[in-house]
């Protein structure tokens, strides 16, 4: 225990710990890293979308100047996958492709230009299978089935879950809104391409160094594949050049030359071309959404039935966790009584969709916030008031059993609604000119971890020595987002030095604690904590270490700018280092370890560990746009954002997560996305991407960003370091459907799907000149199997959490106790 | 696509090279791009590559002073030519004021666009020491960030011309 | 990372030299300059010359002579275009600077050259595609395939003309200086292109694009508008060019609308005939704009909607004709196109 005193560190703007590295082009990426005898590894990738694999003549290959190795399926007997119910991936595909860019054979050789020269020289005999480019497709066609697991035909997942008695509350309420959104898919893009390298230590040990952001996961995946103990393995996440959820998934190309290094004892690098990242992808899937919403005359929710529908590409990857998320975090951002939840996600013969930034959950925050917005024009309510009017509470629970702690999303409304000067432009712009917003929940982590345990999500050990030197442990993964410059944030803040003073090690399972990764905006709370709690107790060693000499108590003990002193008298102290001396000689050598595990779930019913959080960020964006009226071209003039942070760890780089929350949101509202190519049938079977590269998968340019004014709310979190919440995803979620409000307001027109590009506005526009409903969208949501729900009685009508049987008819009065709970 | 095996089409080209102001004998195989020559033959991996199309503005560097993609250089066209990376922007452990403010400003956030952006930022700063935010955009907008959504580049180039400029007035 | 295949690299030091190295090199050498529209194509093997030779070395290719009109050597490159004050000054040859400047991006258009524009590749979704994603769709027409799978029954390859410069160019009635072993010849600059996206160019093989004159164009106004979903890297996916000659009283004399990215070739449209003898009134305007979208056939190989860009073009056409009138446009401008 010590005294309090202000923040020093934390909250503070400052360089980023690894700043200096990355401006001078020190910092290594996993294709910068290079070793001796180092061979280079190319992949042979399906130009069929589905198809058996008859046979694989390696033997020309094989026998070409300089190759050294040639891989194929049968190398690789074992399955994997990032899910324990979704291992159905192979490093190269064994007897079955089932996407154009599925690898089919590795060849390993001096330089990659042989490699690649040799791999033209591998016959591969395929026998074409149908293929399903869609999930209504996939729906209509059980067979051939892309996997043999999954609930039925081509469906992989297929769920239903039901917060109290849906149709009743619809049946009472004053309006039932019924609306059909789409979702494109799009994809990460990161600007690095996926690199690794694998190599023989000298103790024969097998060690990855890698892009990835969750080497932990990659750690256990390479155990199974390779039939290895992970004791063996040694997975390094190097710095990663952004991730974005596109480097989550344990990849094929990490094992093959895992795998290689293995046998020719060698270091092996790969590093994937532009076009086989699109290939590799993982990325946002594209989702069908059906919104039936209950809402009061003064515009309350009372109900909503949602339903949504996935194309998940051709394998399982995240797939499962993202079906849940089409739905999970719907109630949190709304006060919401009751709300079921159909969700359905297709294998397609298409690179397999996975976690990108806001894993899932985009999709239907785009779905419900036009929807709000056609709500509150009906009902002749500000749609700014209206949100405001039914923002979840702080400490309350959702229908869906969720628990939210703080909860800055009015505070949020409120800020962007003043900068803006929302009240006289909404509604009040000239003809062509338009403001729109939403509004918008994330997590700060998963509550559950990917595969089951009772083990710590996160562990960080720290190391100190008599030279006063810091150094910090932790599996975490730098991806661009700060996690290291927050680790040492949090560890300087605690011991009142400065962050220059901490070395960070991060990211190593053969010498980090485990930390589960950077995904699901988990790092700053999840690690914060670990981190805050091995710092503290750091602190104890040092405070009882100098009462003595600093004849004082330890609640007078201040640590602080390089100091330890008494509070009641400052002037009596030692540096920092004379301070970790004391404790050295009077401890012995100096490490302690922290870790951290999220509280137990509120909900107890099957399924219920997806969606719960230590904490939720909440954000509100407004967009201002103008559009022109005879082309349907769209200008964003300005984008403005407050984000619920609880605690800034940093705010330069928070501010900076905003901003490029906000650009990604921009690229994918308006013109981001990862779309496919069939030919016509009769003449080909071919199924390919239709833009895999920098030029064609659209994506703002400096050009194109409009000023973005971002507000941060702070109100600490008490789950959370400092209060600090997430920065990375949340941002991002508002923004679309902000833009397609915002294009209302211009123009008097609804396009019900993103991206929104020219072509569909000035359709709408036509539709609208024409007197017709002006709307472009889908228009049609097919008949989805889906299950009986599992029906759980929410908080606030005397539910325990637990899934229960559903009544024959809830009493009609419930709707009101339930509506003023 | 035809394999070619000529012996002497394939023999490796020795040049020298001048790379952030040093003479580099360097041998490679003909057809390397710049960007493979300083990556893989001189082991100046900090200038990045995302595309190798010239899709993205990650493998910039300066040739003659002006921004130029390595990755559709021919390194055979190379020589004679005055090539910067990033490597040799800062002046021993001095900084220079671009890598100051893109580290104090948020203007690199993983980090991998950011020698490409930041030698574009040189080659612009050299050129027009008081670049409207205009001109920062115009002048970046070949240089793709998938993380920042590019206000804290603008930021940073903005303030490493207030800095370039005081240096200066200090200096007359 | 994408490589180069295997080629011989030859560097001459005059046109002269160049021109007997093609002449003996036949159909396997190919010119490189800027190398921003060769180098990505033969990384996707596109295009593999066995052998490349440079003009890098080649002396005179970057000569502008001002006299009567303007003479610009093709080996400028696009920065160098735009900043050639007889251009940026010039009402006339506006068009030609406000195209060079929109080219790709500031990188490429410090790197890519007027004759390398010129002459760009045509271009489809099907056809720039790595060698093994063209192999996934049995290849197409342009390149060891034999449909055009933009157009199944076409008995031609309908990749796009995607050059910015070049409807500038031939709406200011530019022509090419074209040099080889066996002699020169000037042309038309709209004679260099044939609405084929195979054989989209009259330039043979063995002839080097040396340079652009420009005739005098003193009491002409040219624009060039460009369509593109960024302010930076994209190929046009419509570009109006427009060139007006007018007396004093704004009757106008002469006026040429040429059209980029709406076929194989650019197009030189009959929009500019119907001004002829009036003057730019609104509905002058969108006559011409009406007339210029007829001429247009967009289809299913680049960026956005077909049908839609086959719509904007009487839009674009209108701020074309709307900004030579004398209208202040640089808020759209800046808006459409990012950059004034």
């Amino acid at each position: 225990m010590s005294a309090k005193r202000p923040l020093e560190v934390v909250g503070q703007p400052r360089r980023r710990v690894d700043a200096r590295a990355k401006v001078t082009g020190q910092t290594l990426f996993a294709d910068d890293l290079s070793m001796p005898r180092m061979l280079h590894c190319k992949l042979l990738r399906s130009p069929h979308p589905h198809a058996i694999i008859e046979a694989i003549d390696i033997s020309r290959a094989a026998a070409y100047p300089g190759v050294k190795l040639v891989l194929t399926g049968k190398d690789f007997p074992v399955p994997f996958g990032i899910m324990p119910v979704s291992q159905d991936e192979y490093p190269l595909a064994p007897e079955r492709v089932r996407y154009v860019g599925d690898s089919v054979a590795a060849v390993i050789a001096r330089d990659e230009k042989t490699a690649e020269e040799a791999l033209l020289l591998i016959e591969v005999t395929y026998r074409a299978l149908p293929t399903i480019s869609s999930p209504e497709e996939g729906l209509a066609q059980p067979m051939p089935r892309i996997h043999d697991y999954g609930e039925q035909g081509n469906i992989h997942r297929n769920q239903s879950y039901e917060f109290g008695d849906v149709e009743a509350a619809l049946a009472n309420s004053d309006h039932v809104f019924e609306d059909l959104f789409f979702y494109e898919g799009d994809t990460h893009m990161a600007l690095e391409q996926q690199a690794s390298l694998a190599s023989i230590d000298g103790d024969g040990k097998l060690t990855l160094a890698t892009s990835a952001q969750n080497p932990h996961y990659l750690h256990r995946q390479l155990s199974l594949v390779l039939q290895m103990p992970a004791s063996q393995i040694r997975v390094i996440a190097v710095q990663n050049g952004g991730g974005f959820g596109g480097k989550c998934d344990p990849a094929g190309h990490e094992m093959v030359v895992s795998k290689a290094a293995l046998m020719l004892g060698r270091p092996v690098k790969i590093c994937l071309t532009r076009q086989e990242v699109f290939y590799q992808h993982r990325g946002r899937h594209p989702v069908l959404m059906k919104f039936r919403t209950g809402v009061t005359k003064d515009g309350k929710l009372t109900a909503m039935h949602l339903q949504t529908l996935l194309d998940g590409g051709a394998y399982g990857s995240h797939g499962p966790a993202s079906t849940f998320y089409t739905g999970v975090l719907t109630p949190v951002t709304y006060e919401l009584p009751r709300f079921k939840f159909d969700a359905c996600r297709v294998f397609t013969n298409k690179p397999a969709c996975g976690p990108k930034r806001g894993h899932g959950t985009p999709q239907p925050r785009f779905g419900q916030e036009v929807q709000l917005d056609k709500i509150a024009e009906k009902l002749g309510l500000d749609p700014a008031e209206m949100r405001l009017n039914m923002a979840t509470k702080a400490n309350s629970l959702t229908s869906n059993w969720l628990g939210i702690g703080s909860n800055g999303l009015a505070e949020c409304i409120r800020q962007v609604v003043e900068r803006s000067g929302w009240k006289d432009k909404h509604g009040k712009l000239p003809e062509g000119r338009g403001i729109g917003i939403a509004a918008s929940t994330y997590m700060c982590g998963a509550g559950v971890s990917i595969y089951w345990n009772k083990m710590p999500h996160s562990g960080v050990q720290l190391l100190l020595d008599r030279s006063g030197q810091v150094t910090v442990f932790c599996g975490a993964t730098e991806v661009g987002q700060g996690s290291d410059d927050v680790l040492a944030s949090i560890i300087a803040e605690v011991l009142g030095i400065s962050t220059s003073q901490i070395r960070c090690v991060t990211g190593d399972t053969g010498i980090t604690p485990i930390d589960l990764g950077s995904y699901s905006s988990r790092v700053t709370i999840m690690m914060g904590n670990a981190a805050m709690q091995a710092a503290s107790r750091v602190r104890e060693l040092i405070t009882a270490a100098v009462i003595e000499p600093l004849e004082t108590t330890p609640e007078q003990v201040v640590m602080s700018q390089g100091r330890v002193f008494a509070a009641d008298d400052p002037n009596k102290g030692m540096s920092f280092v004379e301070a970790v001396v004391l404790a050295e000689t009077k401890f012995g050598t100096l490490g302690t370890v922290g870790n951290y595990s999220p509280p137990k779930p509120p909900g107890k019913f099957k399924g219920s560990g997806v969606g719960p959080s230590p904490a939720y960020s909440f954000s509100a964006c407004v967009v201002e746009t103008e559009v022109d009226v005879a082309t349907g071209l769209i200008h964003i003039e300005k984008v403005w954002i407050a984000h619920d942070i609880g605690q800034s760890i940093n705010p330069v780089h928070v501010r900076g997560q905003v901003i490029g929350g906000v650009y990604m949101g921009l690229g994918e509202a308006l013109m981001e996305e990862q779309v496919f190519r069939r030919l016509p049938a009769k003449l080909s079977n071919a199924l390919v991407h239709k833009i895999p590269s920098l030029l064609e998968y659209k994506t703002l340019t400096s050009a194109d960003m409009p000023e973005v004014e971002v507000m941060l709310i702070e109100e600490p979190d008490p789950n959370c370091p400092f209060g600090a919440k997430e920065a990375g995803q949340g941002p991002l979620l508002p923004v679309m459907p902000a833009v397609a409000n915002a294009i209302w307001d211009a123009v008097g027109v609804r396009i019900d799907e993103v991206p929104i590009t020219p072509d569909k506005v000035l359709r709408a526009l036509k539709l609208k000149r024409a007197g017709k409903n002006p709307r472009v969208g889908p228009e049609y949501f097919p008949d989805v199997p889906y299950p009986e729900p599992v029906f759980v009685l929410p908080p606030g009508e005397g539910g325990d959490g637990k899934e229960s049987k559903k009544l024959e008819s809830m009493p009609a009065n419930s709707l009101a106790e339930v509506s003023t709970s | 696509m035809s394999v070619v095996t000529d012996k002497e089409v394939q023999r490796r080209v020795h040049m020298t090279l001048q790379v952030n102001g040093e003479e580099i004998e360097v041998s490679f195989a003909p057809y390397k791009t710049l960007l493979e020559v300083l990556r893989e033959d001189l082991g100046l991996t900090g200038t990045k590559h995302g595309c190798e199309l010239g899709e993205c503005g990650a493998c910039a560097v300066l040739i003659d002073g002006e921004p130029l993609l390595s990755c559709l250089t021919l390194a055979v066209e190379c020589e004679g030519r005055a090539i910067e990376t990033i490597e040799g922007l800062a002046q021993g452990t001095q900084l220079h004021p671009l890598q100051e403010a893109f580290a104090d400003l948020g203007g690199a956030q993983c980090g991998y666009c950011t020698p490409g952006a930041v030698m574009t930022a040189k080659a612009l700063l050299d050129k027009e020491p008081s670049p409207t935010s205009q001109q920062i955009k115009e002048a970046m907008s070949g240089n793709l960030c998938r993380c920042t959504g590019y206000q804290q580049i603008v930021e940073s180039v903005e303030k490493a011309a207030t800095c370039c400029r005081s240096a200066e007035r200090g200096a007359a | 990372m994408m490589r180069l295949p295997w080629f011989n690299y030859r560097s001459p030091k005059s046109v002269a030299e160049a021109a007997r190295i093609l002449a003996a090199e036949g159909r396997d050498a190919m010119l490189i300059a800027g190398g921003t529209d060769l180098l990505p194509n033969m990384k996707r093997r596109q295009q593999t010359p066995a052998t490349l030779v440079s003009l890098r070395q080649v002396g005179g290719l970057k000569d502008v002579v001002n006299g009567r009109g303007l003479t610009l050597g093709a080996g400028l490159t696009l920065s160098e275009v735009v900043n050639t004050p007889a251009l940026k000054d010039s009402c006339g040859y506006r068009a030609l600077h406000q195209a060079a400047a929109q080219v790709a991006s500031p990188h490429l258009r410090n790197m890519g050259t007027l004759g390398g524009n010129l002459c760009l590749d045509t271009r489809c979704l099907y056809y720039n595609q790595n060698e093994d994603w063209r192999r996934a769709i049995d290849f197409c027409m342009k390149c060891n395939g034999e449909t055009c799978w933009v157009a199944t029954s076409s008995k031609r390859c309908m990749a796009v003309s995607s050059t910015d410069t070049a409807p500038a160019l031939i709406s200011l009635g530019a022509k090419v200086r074209l040099v080889s072993a066996a002699g020169d010849r000037e042309l038309e600059l709209n004679d260099l292109y044939q609405n084929d996206g195979t054989e989209y160019l009259t330039r043979q093989p063995d002839e080097i694009l040396t340079a652009v004159s420009l005739p005098d164009l003193s009491g002409w106004k040219s624009t060039y508008w460009k369509l593109r979903r960024r302010g930076s890297f994209d190929f046009p996916i419509l570009g109006v060019a427009a060139a007006v000659r007018a007396a004093p009283d704004g009757t106008v004399l002469d006026a040429r609308i040429v059209l980029g990215a709406v076929s194989s070739r650019p197009l030189m449209t009959e929009a500019g005939g119907l001004l002829l003898g009036g003057k730019l009134t609104d509905e002058a305007i969108a006559a011409a704009g009406k007339k210029a979208t007829s001429a247009a056939k967009p289809l299913d190989n680049t960026d956005l909607d077909l049908y839609w860009r086959k719509d904007v073009v009487s839009s674009f056409v209108g701020y074309a004709l709307r900004e030579i009138r004398g209208d202040d446009m640089s808020a759209t401008r800046l808006r459409i196109m990012r950059q004034l």
